[in-house]
């Protein structure tokens, strides 16, 4: 399990990075959504891989590491991914409005 | 009764400035009245104070870090404090009539008002983080009441000099108070002060020294940060009289005279003081004469005073200390009665020009003998004030205090600079006063009305009263300030006019008769020469600090940005990764950080084929993202699936259901904007792809990209395979149900533990959703986007060849059956969203998840309605949404406030609904539901308002062409 995350995570991130470099605008910004998807299962698996362990207690009674699993990287990251759809929609409305006002869709508002 | 001194001031300031701009009468009367209760105030407190006790008043703050707001009131305190608010209230009075009616009077008052406050604040601080505190104020009110009239170039440029230099002084007294309280270990000033002999003989000590020499200096316009206060002279004349001669520019004495017990009387000491204050009591005196400015004049001799009483402090000796207090008092009352009368002039003659005024004695002869008096006093000619403090230098002057060269020219360089006060002070009123009748004023000269007058008369009645009767009237307040600064250290002194045949009086004889002696010679020389003194016209302070500034913000700036800056994304893009890996790498390295081994055993091959296929979902994004969009979505898309279904996997079931109604919402957000890009076609002949630095440039890139991924997933490989260490998780996974009343964790967290990052979370998305609607308001698509889309086209042609169909009737037919569904969805989506958001606290679910679903049910029904059809069926308010989310939040939060909780404590609880059966009814869930509807208000304005650009911009096209075409014919 966690050779196969990391390397999922190895792999989105590279892809990211990559398209991070690229000089136009939309390239860059799936090059963003990739990398806060590795981000954010990076994060996440900092609380350890389980397998049927959701932090789901039942009623009136105390939960415990052995029984479920890290609650704190998933509160992180769920509004990670919240913010994430903020970012991504801002990121958007800036590409657009550049390309509306430079002519061009290159990151630097030129070729 | 302290905190009520320094509120009253601000409190009042803030009323001021409400006063309309045109109603200058009744912000006059509130300022004098605040002044006046002040002044009472410190008057009422005497009693205690001459009984010797310290006032203390304490709030806490940050006791954590030592930081109270802690008042304190002393002898040498009480003293600083009424001689602010009584010239304070002087000054008011004055500036009620100098001002003219067409500048914003309330704004000056209320500006007046808060400099009062700061500079009580400065004063009456007990802790020295707050004296930083006040200390930076004062400069910072100073720099508006010094810009007051904004329109004037000089003005702003003064303004910008005072703030840079003081300010800059004050930001190293900062540094200099905070290294005290480290040696000390407490800021506390009571604390401070008993400890002086620790930190003189702290190493750090002349650090220490140098920083906080340099704020008092720069703060008193100590030669070499004396060039501002000449410029400051073009603030209004209250001002300057207030700030600029009795108060502001004494806050650097006040500083030292304050450390004096900590940090006087070593050789640093001794050396820096004394050469700073030297210099500045001579050369304020010489260039004093030269002026022909009488505002200038009176500047200059402002500083020079300054530095006689900075070379009284530096001596070391507790009877140069009491003369240092002791004509503190003595200059403020003289040189603000002066400038008060340089502002009588000025207003009554239009100029303050000393070449063009001249025997004004016969218009205005009382200003003229007020004026009189009031230099007799600044030069110090017996029977005034003036001359006692100064009588008290010369007698310390001449004394030895260390064997070196600067003590032995001290009272040579004395009795030069006073006789050069001399010098300036006769000049002051031979010029202005007597000679032959002015011509060519601007406005015909008379007596000022009466109460403008008032407080010149009653400051130079003070200079006459204790000049004449020293010990009757000053004598006790200064005796509680100096026993208040010195404690046991207390010197036996004689505050008498006459001490006999002496030193110090022969001086004070050589002084007067050379000054006058030297006016006589220099006369006619200064009756028509320039501005400046001679020699040192060139080399001014205020040059050389514009050119500094220059080289250092614009010339160096410049440089550094062009060497090192750039203006294109990717270079910054590629050095920011840079710095990132070699960050990581040296790090790990050199911690010696070891991969863990690889396992192939607990692998699922089902996980792993998923996975398999996420990664080339990844991969083919990446690769497909330059020519095709829309594949680079769906693919990335993907890779947003593969990530849900890990979340079900490994027990984030929150998670899952967040992420895959954010997967819908971001698609369909990218499929709105996919339209507004250009187009982009492969063309396998482009040159460009062929040449070889674009293939060195990909395989950098890719080189880059492959670490990266590499070194991802190392470190996340061995953090995974590692042992889970003690964390605070444990904390949340026992106490969520027994605090937080629920029990999903993930969102207990969420709404009730961390609840005030959730609400800065949400104000983020708030704000961000706000900054695309206002960036699309103004949004202007490239033309080429503008024309309508080839499928639309099409449709229209296709009905356009049918003559029974209309055209735009197959956009209508287009997806009917599926558009039909979706309007029925409505109401299914709205009830999923119910249900997450009621679960929320026990189950997946919540507020997130919970607005992200309602959003997708609206742009559902724009998908299958269009724009227009929607609007006019649903009222839709995103912007009301949120802000409804927003206060909701907040409100919860403070509601526990009125419980008496800390914000955003939770009370939890279960409620029993027909049908609906047992629900978790914590207050959390209040808190919750701002989450939702700010979540739902936001996500649909983003949506909806990218939407509506399709509507509007071809529009907005439609009226542009319609204009220019209009144009045209005209």
């Amino acid at each position: 399990m966690e050779l196969v995350l990391s390397a999922a995570i190895g792999v989105l991130s590279a892809s990211g990075v990559w398209l991070l470099f690229r000089p136009r605008t939309y390239q860059v910004i799936i090059g963003l959504s990739l990398l806060s998807y590795a981000v954010n299962l990076f994060i996440f698996g900092m609380g350890r891989l389980r397998v049927n362990a959701p932090p789901l207690l039942e009623p009136g009674g105390a939960g415990g590491l052995l029984t479920h699993t890290d609650p704190i990287p998933q509160a992180l990251v769920l509004t990670a991914i919240v913010i994430g759809f903020a970012m991504t929609a801002l990121f958007l409305v800036v590409l657009l409005a550049s390309r509306g006002f430079t002519g061009t869709d290159h990151v630097d508002g030129r070729e | 009764m302290l905190l009520v001194l320094i509120l009253a001031p601000f409190a009042g300031s803030l009323a001021a400035i409400c006063i309309p701009t045109d109603k200058a009468t009744p912000a006059a009367w509130l300022s004098g009245g605040v002044a006046l209760f002040c002044l009472a105030t410190a008057a009422g407190l005497y009693p205690v104070i001459a009984s010797g006790r310290v006032l203390r008043h304490d709030v806490h703050w940050l006791p954590e870090l030592g930081l109270n707001f802690t008042l304190r009131m002393d002898g040498f305190a009480w003293m600083f404090a009424s001689l602010v608010t009584a010239i304070g209230l002087l000054v008011v009075v004055y500036a009620r009539y100098y001002m003219s009616a067409s500048d914003p009077v309330p704004r000056f008052f209320s500006l007046f008002l808060a400099f009062m406050g700061a500079m009580l604040g400065v004063v009456l601080s007990g802790n020295l983080i707050l004296l930083a505190i006040f200390w930076e104020l004062t400069s910072i009110v100073s720099f508006l009441l010094i810009g007051y009239w904004h329109h004037n170039a000089h003005a702003r440029e003064g303004a910008r000099m005072a703030l840079t230099i003081t300010g800059t002084g004050g930001l190293c007294m900062f540094v200099g108070l905070m290294l005290i309280g480290h040696i000390v270990g407490s800021y506390d000033l009571d604390i401070v002060l008993s400890s002086g002999d620790a930190i003189r003989n702290d190493p750090l000590y002349t650090t220490v020294l140098v920083l906080i020499l340099l704020g008092a200096l720069t703060k008193s316009a100590q030669f070499p940060f004396h060039f501002w206060l000449p410029h400051a002279m073009a603030a209004p004349t209250p001002v300057s009289a207030y700030l600029h001669s009795a108060t502001l520019v004494k806050a650097g004495v006040f500083l030292l005279t304050r450390l004096w017990p900590v940090l006087a009387g070593t050789d640093a000491w001794f050396w820096i003081v004394g050469l700073a204050g030297l210099s500045t009591l001579l050369l304020g005196a010489y260039f004093a004469i030269f002026q022909q400015d009488m505002k200038g004049l009176l500047a200059y001799s402002t500083i020079s005073h300054l530095g006689l009483i900075t070379v009284l402090l530096s001596l070391g000796s507790p009877l140069a200390a009491v003369a240092a207090i002791f004509h503190t008092m003595n200059h403020a009352t003289f040189k603000a009665s002066l400038f008060m009368a340089a502002g009588i002039i000025d207003h009554e003659t239009g100029t303050r020009d000393m070449r063009r005024l001249s025997g004004l004695f016969r218009h205005m002869p009382f200003t003229a003998t007020l004026a009189m008096v009031a230099s007799a006093a600044m030069a110090g000619v017996p029977l005034l004030n003036g001359f006692l403090s100064k009588e008290m230098f010369f007698a310390e002057a001449i004394e030895t205090h260390k064997y070196n060269i600067l003590d032995t020219v001290t009272p040579y360089v004395a009795t030069l600079a006073s006789m050069f006060a001399v010098t300036y002070s006769l000049r002051f009123i031979h010029s202005v006063f007597f000679g032959p009748q002015p011509h060519d004023l601007p406005k015909m000269p008379h007596e000022p009305p009466h109460w403008m007058r008032a407080p010149i008369e009653f400051l130079v009645f003070a200079c006459l009263v204790v000049g004449i009767v020293p010990s009757w009237t000053i004598g006790p307040f200064l005796h509680t300030a100096v026993k208040s600064v010195l404690g046991d250290a207390t010197p036996v002194y004689s505050l008498a006019v006459w001490h006999g045949w002496n030193l110090p009086l022969f001086m004070s004889v050589i002084a007067l008769v050379g000054g006058v002696g030297l006016f006589l010679i220099m006369k006619p020389y200064l009756a028509t020469s320039v501005e400046g003194p001679p020699f040192f016209r060139r080399l001014e302070g205020q040059r050389i600090f514009e050119r500094v500034l220059v080289t250092l913000s614009w010339k160096w700036a410049r440089s550094i940005e062009m060497r090192a800056g750039t203006r294109r994304l990717q270079p910054q893009m590629r050095i920011l990764v840079a710095v990132a890996l070699l960050a990581g790498a040296v790090t790990l390295l050199t911690q010696g950080f070891k991969p863990a081994a690889i396992f192939l055993r607990s692998v699922d091959p089902a996980f792993a084929l998923i996975w398999l296929i996420g990664m080339i979902c990844a991969v083919g994004a990446a690769y497909q993202a330059k020519f095709h969009r829309l594949a680079a979505l769906v693919l990335l898309g993907g890779a947003g699936l593969v990530t849900c279904i890990t979340f079900v996997w490994l027990s984030a079931p929150d998670l899952a259901v967040t992420q895959l109604l954010v997967e819908i919402v971001t698609t369909v957000l990218i499929l709105l904007g996919l339209r507004w890009l250009p187009k982009r076609i492969e063309d396998p002949n482009d040159p460009e792809i062929m040449t070889f630095s674009t293939r060195m440039r990909r395989l950098r890139d890719l080189a880059f990209a492959l670490f990266a991924g590499l070194g991802m997933m190392i470190i996340s490989y061995t953090m995974m395979s590692r042992e889970m260490p003690e964390t605070i998780s444990s904390y949340f996974l026992e106490r969520a149900y027994s605090e937080g009343g629920g029990t999903n964790v993930v969102n207990v967290i969420l709404v009730d533990f961390r609840g005030f990052d959730t609400l800065g979370e949400i104000a983020v998305l708030c704000i961000v959703a706000l900054t695309v609607f206002a960036l699309l308001l103004r949004f202007r698509p490239a033309t080429e986007s503008l024309e309508t889309p080839e499928q639309q086209r099409m449709q229209n042609a296709f009905d356009d060849e049918h003559p029974h169909r209309k055209t735009g009737d197959s956009i209508a037919e287009y997806l009917l059956v599926p558009s039909v569904i979706m309007r029925w969805m409505f109401p299914v989506i709205g009830m999923l969203s119910a249900f997450l958001f009621f679960r929320g606290h026990d189950l997946p679910g919540g507020g997130f998840a919970a607005g992200i679903a309602m959003s997708i049910g609206f742009i559902l029904q724009y998908m299958a309605g269009g724009t227009r059809w929607v609007e006019e069926r649903l009222r839709i308010h995103p912007l009301r949404w949120m802000a409804i989310g927003l206060v909701i939040a907040a409100a919860t939060g403070l509601g526990s406030w009125l419980f008496g909780y800390p914000f955003l404590t939770s009370h939890a609880q279960y409620a029993s609904l027909p049908i609906i059966g047992k629900i978790p009814l914590a207050t959390a869930i209040l808190f919750d539901l701002g989450v939702f509807s700010l979540v739902l208000g936001a996500t649909v304005l983003i949506l909806i308002a990218l939407a509506h650009q399709s509507v509007r911009a071809p529009r907005a096209h439609l009226i542009r062409a319609a204009r220019a075409a209009a144009k045209e014919g005209s």
